[in-house]
């Protein structure tokens, strides 16, 4: 039942001050570290024979998921009720959007029957700020469209601070398609933020245009001091003590952008050749789902230096945070 | 403020609540002292270092955050929560649960959800420095080291070296000029 020689994050003194989670960059350090640390008193939680508790008893949480999803779905859905609260899932399919509903004809029909919350993933980027706009309950973003997955970035943030303790400057290396991912474009605030040195690793039709055009490495143009732009991983990973693999889409496979599968794996795939190149106590990191052989080798994702399942038990104790701050955190 | 209680007055309560409870539950009976955040948790430590000068027996120490299960949750903002501590299976064993005031007895109502939630304790029981009565659920306390008749809007502050510098017992009297 003891939960070992775990030191609780410190908890700083700030007062809550959002009612909605749309991405990370609007959050302080303190503010950021007040949901690390919420998070690991929900870790706790997790462990107690009955992981239940009353803290939103008669809350009523809407799931709206236009994209698929299982992890960030399910441990909503699962932190929720852990919490006391009711959550209700409503998807793209099976809903009267496929009826042609509007997103707007949506949410004031269910914040019509009472939602307190909504956590929302939607494929246009951007629609978690309409719908801050268009009802009163909290909203919180679960991933829209190439934009911001904020509690991605956060239990990121969890895995990585509960691993070194302070991340100020420790090299977090991204690598994969870093143009269409919000999860590497929330992380970029976060990290930064948390004192992080990032590097973001792709081939040059995979960055953003704004950080890929003219040398190879350099300094991002915008105020955002600690963030390289990298295309060669065997050289960004020198020393990284931390290595976080985005997944590469099939469709992007299909498009123009990359050649093949084998091509991008022969130069960007994470192989325990190259983690060793990595710091000794490097740890190594992938949202979900894999493409295991294709941005990841295998025996990378399974190995002691994976915090690949960490990751997943993480988003569940962060997303119980992010959930009873904004809900009962007073704003 | 009145000085209720000075750092000898509390450490001689704390020394009694001790010698009360090996009393009650001579070894080996299967002892765990949980404390509830914040001041009860260096309170619940003293009590331990005080059996074990008593009768040598090593007491495990808990601490319980309530934050979760608080009835007050959707009127005042939580303020901030830290990770409870449950040393132990607690099933079959007896809990001491140890805060520094109690009043409506709603903090204890909590602290009783969430010890629950870990097992089947044979017995919970209440240890507290200060009763300061006012009581709003059916809750009285096993061992109390001063009873503190108060008004309703006096405000007791428990101080404790470990957290605030010193040990001391104050009691801030309501205004009389707000007066009834």
């Amino acid at each position: 039942m003891d939960t070992g020689a775990r030191t609780p994050l410190v908890e700083p003194v700030v007062d809550w001050r959002h009612r909605h989670l749309l991405d990370v960059d609007v959050l302080s350090e303190a503010e950021i570290m007040r949901i690390l640390s919420t998070a690991d008193a929900m870790a706790e939680v997790l462990q107690r024979n009955v992981a239940r508790t009353p803290a939103l008893r008669g809350v009523t949480i809407f799931n709206l998921f236009y994209e698929a999803s299982t992890r960030t779905r399910s441990s909503f859905e699962l932190a929720g009720k852990i919490l006391g609260a009711d959550v209700i899932n409503v998807s793209g399919s099976g809903s009267s959007v496929e009826k042609g509903e509007s997103l707007v004809e949506t949410l004031n029909t269910i914040s019509a029957v009472g939602a307190d919350a909504v956590v929302m993933r939607h494929h246009a980027s951007g629609a978690p700020w309409l719908a801050a706009r268009t009802i009163d309950g909290h909203i919180v973003n679960a991933g829209d469209g190439q934009h911001a997955h904020p509690t991605q970035a956060l239990l990121d943030a969890y895995v990585l601070i509960k691993e070194f303790g302070d991340l100020t400057g420790r090299k977090v290396v991204i690598v994969g398609d870093i143009l269409h991912s919000r999860v590497a474009r929330s992380n970029l605030w976060s990290l930064t933020t948390l004192g992080a040195e990032v590097t973001l690793v792709a081939p040059r039709p995979l960055l953003p245009a704004a950080l890929s055009n003219g040398a190879s490495e350099r300094e991002h143009p915008l105020a955002l001091p600690s963030v390289r732009v990298e295309s060669d991983l065997d050289r960004a990973i020198v020393g990284a003590d931390a290595v976080m693999a985005l997944r590469i889409q099939n469709e992007r496979l299909r498009g123009n952008l990359l050649p093949s599968s084998a091509e991008y794996a022969r130069r960007y795939q994470l192989t325990s050749e190259r983690i060793a190149d990595a710091s000794p106590e490097a740890i190594v990191m992938h949202p979900g789902p894999m493409n295991e052989g294709v941005e990841i080798a295998v025996d990378v994702a399974h190995s002691p230096q994976s915090r690949i399942e960490a990751q997943v038990s993480a988003g569940l104790a962060v997303r119980m945070a992010v959930l009873f701050l904004l809900i009962r955190g007073g704003a | 403020m009145l000085t209720s209680m000075d750092a000898a007055a509390m450490s001689r309560a704390i020394t009694r609540i001790a010698h009360e409870i090996v009393e009650r539950h001579p070894d080996p009976e299967p002892l765990m002292l949980v404390g509830m955040r914040t001041r009860g948790v260096p309170l619940a430590e003293r009590l331990a270092v005080r059996i074990e000068g008593i009768d040598g027996r090593r007491v495990p120490v808990g601490a319980i955050d309530i934050s979760l299960y608080r009835d007050d949750l959707a009127q005042r903002p939580h303020a901030r929560m830290q990770p409870s501590r449950i040393p132990e299976d607690i099933d079959g064993a007896i809990i001491v649960l140890v805060d520094d005031v109690l009043y409506t007895g709603r903090s204890i109502r909590a602290a009783l959800d969430a010890l629950i939630h870990y097992g089947r304790p044979a017995v919970i029981e209440l240890g507290v420095l200060i009763d300061r009565g006012h009581r709003e659920l059916p809750i009285r306390a096993d061992y109390v080291g001063k009873n503190i008749p108060t008004q309703r809007g006096d405000d007791v502050r428990v101080s404790l070296l470990e957290s605030d510098g010193e040990d001391c017992v104050g009691i801030f009297v309501e205004r009389l000029s707000r007066g009834r």
